[in-house]
This record gives structure tokens, C-alpha cells and sequence, in this order.
């Protein structure tokens, strides 16, 4: 339905992402995974036609209509808006498709809440009831999931998953961990200011160039990415760091009772 | 009625801040106040150019107040000094500048105080209808793009993915928000436009859950700024400007208390 070819995108003279091709088509879920700055928000933007290619090009099929949730913004007190307001903000729609669309989300008895109130999980269903307003052919996710626990973030992946078949739509899907996404999705690309590798979400997951890249092994030597592809969520709730270890949240060195920086970091490494 | 001074002042100031509470509204969204001073303080640059080449001031003020938001818009696309630096740069440059060819101009008389600070009990008949008639085009171009608008305002991204104007309505913002810092001026001068035009909107947020109210209580809470300014200004004999910001100061600080208090008490109610 919508694809770019060999796309790039230059901002202040700085080539944010190039060389992409990618297809999304119908009912087809796609993840983009890869450390920050590595292009996947660029990417989206091409798809959605918020920003021109600066090089390549985009080609959507006629009378697509898309649906857009960006990655999550942040509202400014001074705005007074309700979960109403926020889902009018485009455009007048009328009450009970918003109804209709916060109610598939779980959002329905939120709709006079102030934004600002709304907890990360909250404030995401609504945007997501949102992109559902004009039964998007192709919806654009980016890190649907910020801000939202570990239980809501899996609620949240198997709802878009369900969306997908119930609205028989394509889904860009932008993730910053491949594992929470796998089973769901149908290929999954990679990104580092270009594309790395691309395949089934196994096949990605299992190749050389992603580990390099965002693998448990190299990610010592890649922090510099500042990315968070350094752990791994295990059923139980806890997680398992690069160096083998089990804590209890991914970023055990931000705790009172960090043991990161001391001896056992050293003959991990 | 109109043959009285004091009554064409209370018309006046009530005219702009009907227009001023609305535009308020957005500057304060859109975290623009320092924005708003600029253009302000560049009016004074327009005054200059009004005397020297004998234009009506207010057209005068608008046409240097355009330019330089177009200036700023420009500049904040390039972001080669952070914002707030080229605004704060500029803000006080453009008052300098104003300052100095004022100074320099010495065959004219120029009441610097008006300019200042504002002179609305010299406003004339005609001055009125030049209020109320640019008001209302303003009110209604604002009205026209007020969903493209408060849709930037939230999420640029948003607004551009489903297809709103919003860099048009970007640029015309900017020239509409010139067009009010020029109607403004007579009343509280280059120094206090914002005020008027930012306190009454942060004043009513508290009580207010949309836009579209929080932007007709802003313009209410303008006029009685207004009204108790200028009725201060006559008991105390008052300069009329000032009075007037401060009678706005004193209903935002009406409002912070009220806020507190009714704060205070629902967290009573729920303990």
C-alpha cells in the first residue's frame, strides 16, 4: 500500500536515514527496530508523507488513509484538553465514533479526563483510539509502548495485533525491543542510519549483523548507541543483563543498589 | 457618549482585550511569550518609520512588527544560536534601535511615554474604529484557523500526518499576532502589550477545560483588567497603561489564591 525506495531523508545537512526500501501492505505487520537516532522515526515520518524523501522516493496507493500515533508527546499544562478534545483535535468527529474507537482501546471512561491526568498506558489507548478514527488501510506506531509498564506493554502489542486483522490494515510498527514484538510480526528491519538487515523476526534476531548491532554479546562495546538493547524481559518479570545476570528491572546501574561498575562488571567484560 | 474622553478609552481597552485574550491564549501555548515581546519591542522601530515617512503608526507598526516575525520564523528554522538567545538578543535590540533613531530625530516632538507605556485616554473616534474593525478581522481569521492551529500547538507531527495547513497557519499566526501588538499599543505601550496579553490567559486556566473556553475567559478576564485599570487610573489619577496590568496582575493573583484554597479543600474531601 505504501512503500518507499532507496528513501533518504537530509536535515540541516545531516542525513538523518538513507537508502531505505521497505513495503508495508495489508495485513501485514512490520517492526522497525534499532538503537535512538538510527533513523526509525525519520522512516515513519516518510511513510506518513510528514516529511519529504530528500533523495528516493514514496508511493502510496490512491485514497490510502493513514493513521498516526507519534512518539509520545508530551502536552503542556497551559493546554486545557480532554480526552474528547485531544480526539477532535483534527477535526470534528462525531461522538459515538469516538465512543466507538476509545471503547475498542479501553479508553471509554476517560473521556473527560484532562489529558495531563491520563497515566503513560492511558494516554497511549487514547492515541491509539485516535489513529483508529478514520479506519486508517495503514497505521504508523512509534514506540507505542514509552512510558507504559511491562504488563500494559504486552496488553498494548497484542491489541495492535488484533487491530491489524480486525480493520484487515498494514502496521508500521517502531520498537525498541524486538523481543516483545516478535510473534506478532511479519518482518522485521533493521535500522542504523541505513538498513542493517531485514527478514523474519527469527532470522533477524538470530543474524550476525544484529547482534553486532544490538546483540546481548556486543552490547558493552556498542554502548556508545546509548540504546537499550542490552537486556533481555524474561517471563517472570525479571531481566536478564548483557553479562548473564538476573535483576529485577533493566537498568539496574539507576538503583540505590547497583552492583554495575564494581568487580563483577570487569570479568564480565 | 463618545464625546467623552474616558468613555472612548473604557471602549477602546475593551475592544483590545477582547482581541488580546484569544491571542493570549495561544501565545502561552505555545510557549511564545518572550516571542511576543520581540515583536513589541520592534514596534518601536515602526513608530520610527511612521514619523519618517508620515504613515498611519498603527500601519506603520504593523508592517515592521510582520517583518520581524517573518524574520523570527525564519530563524528558528535555522537554529544556529538557541532561541531563547536570538530572542533575548533581538527583544532588546530592536527597543535600542527605536530608542536612538527616536532620539536622533531631533526636529520631532515625540511623547516617548505614550509609546512606552501607552496613552489610551487620547484615543480618537477614528482610533476606535480602527480597533473594532481590525478586531473583528482578526477575531474571525483566528477562528478560521483555529483547528490547524491548536493542532500544531499539541503536535506539529500530528497536525502534518492528517493533512492540516500548519505551517501556513504558522506564518499567519505570526502576522496576525503583529496585527494585535499594533492595535495594542496605544493602550499599554511596547513595554506591557504582553502582559496583556499573557496574564489574563494564564489567570482563567485553572477554571477552564477547553480551549474555546479557556480562550472567552481569557478575553473576559482582558476587559476587567481593563474596567478596573482604568476606573484605579481615575480615582488615584494613575497612569492608565500601568494601571491596568496591574489590575490584571491582581486578578491572577486572585486566581493563584482561589486555586490553592479550592486545592487545598478537595484534598481535605478525599483524605
Amino acid at each position: 500500500m505504501v512503500t518507499l525506495s532507496n528513501a533518504g531523508l537530509q536535515q540541516r545537512g545531516k542525513w538523518l536515514v538513507r537508502g531505505v526500501s521497505l513495503t508495508v501492505g495489508r495485513g501485514e505487520l512490520v517492526t522497525l527496530v534499532g538503537p535512538n537516532g538510527s533513523g526509525k522515526s525519520s522512516t515513519a515520518k516518510m511513510m506518513l508523507g510528514i516529511n519529504q524523501p530528500s533523495e528516493g522516493s514514496v508511493v502510496s496507493a490512491p485514497g490510502i488513509r493513514k493513521g498516526y500515533v507519534p512518539q509520545k508527546i508530551h502536552i503542556d499544562w497551559t493546554v486545557p484538553l480532554t480526552v474528547l478534545g485531544l480526539m477532535r483535535l483534527t477535526g470534528r468527529v462525531d461522538k459515538a465514533t469516538c465512543h466507538g474507537a476509545l471503547e475498542r482501546t479501553g479508553g471509554l471512561h476517560l473521556l473527560k479526563k484532562p489529558v495531563q491526568e491520563l497515566s503513560g498506558g492511558e494516554f497511549q489507548r487514547v492515541m491509539i483510539a485516535r489513529a483508529l478514527l478514520t479506519r486508517p488501510d495503514l497505521l504508523v506506531l512509534d514506540e507505542p509502548t514509552q512510558g507504559v509498564d511491562l504488563t500494559g506493554e504486552l496488553e498494548l502489542y497484542e491489541m495492535i495485533a488484533q487491530l491489524k486483522d480486525e480493520l484487515n490494515c498494514g502496521v508500521l510498527l517502531i520498537s525498541h525491543d524486538l523481543h516483545m514484538v516478535m510473534a506478532a510480526t511479519d518482518r522485521v528491519i533493521c535500522l542504523n542510519g541505513h538498513i542493517c538487515c531485514e527478514g523474519t523476526p527469527q532470522a533477524v534476531a538470530e543474524s550476525d549483523v544484529y547482534h553486532q548491532l544490538i546483540g546481548p554479546k556486543a552490547a558493552a562495546a556498542f554502548a556508545f548507541y546509548n540504546h537499550r538493547h542490552d537486556h533481555e524481559h524474561l517471563p517472570d518479570g525479571t531481566v536478564r543483563q548483557a553479562d548473564g545476570s538476573i535483576t529485577q528491572n533493566c537498568h539496574p546501574e539507576n538503583e540505590p543498589h547497583a552492583h554495575a561498575h564494581n568487580g563483577s562488571d570487569k570479568h564480565a567484560g | 457618549m463618545l464625546d467623552d474622553f474616558f468613555t472612548r478609552a473604557v471602549l477602546a481597552g475593551i475592544g483590545v482585550a477582547l482581541i488580546a485574550g484569544p491571542f493570549g491564549c495561544f501565545i502561552v501555548w505555545r510557549r511564545m511569550s518572550y516571542f511576543g515581546d520581540t515583536l513589541a519591542h520592534s514596534a518601536l522601530l515602526g513608530v520610527v518609520l511612521g514619523l519618517v515617512l508620515e504613515l498611519n503608526l498603527m500601519l506603520a507598526v504593523f508592517l515592521i512588527c510582520a517583518l520581524a516575525s517573518l524574520m523570527l520564523v525564519a530563524l528558528r528554522n535555522v537554529r544556529v544560536l538557541p532561541t531563547d538567545a536570538v530572542l533575548g538578543m533581538l527583544s532588546h535590540s530592536t527597543l535600542a534601535l527605536g530608542l536612538v533613531a527616536l532620539g536622533m530625530m531631533t526636529w520631532l516632538r515625540v511623547d516617548l511615554n505614550a509609546l512606552l507605556f501607552g496613552d489610551i485616554l487620547s484615543v480618537s473616534k477614528a482610533d476606535l474604529v480602527l480597533i473594532y474593525g481590525l478586531g473583528a478581522i482578526l477575531v474571525t481569521l483566528l477562528i478560521f484557523l483555529w483547528t490547524p492551529l491548536l493542532a500544531s500547538t499539541v503536535s506539529a507531527d500530528i497536525a502534518r500526518a492528517e493533512g492540516l495547513p500548519d505551517r501556513l497557519a504558522d506564518v499567519f499566526f505570526m502576522l496576525m499576532v503583529a496585527a494585535v501588538v499594533a492595535v495594542s499599543m496605544r493602550l499599554v505601550g511596547v513595554l506591557l502589550v504582553t502582559a496583556l496579553l499573557i496574564i489574563p490567559a494564564i489567570t482563567v486556566r485553572p477554571f477552564c477545560r477547553t480551549p474555546q473556553a479557556m480562550a472567552a475567559a481569557a478575553a473576559l478576564a482582558g476587559v476587567l483588567s481593563v474596567v478596573l485599570g482604568l476606573w484605579g487610573s481615575l480615582s488615584t489619577d494613575s497612569p492608565s497603561g500601568p494601571s491596568i496590568v496591574v489590575a490584571a496582575f491582581i486578578l491572577f493573583l486572585a486566581s493563584l489564591f482561589t486555586t490553592s484554597v479550592l486545592n487545598r479543600m478537595n484534598r481535605g474531601n478525599s483524605q
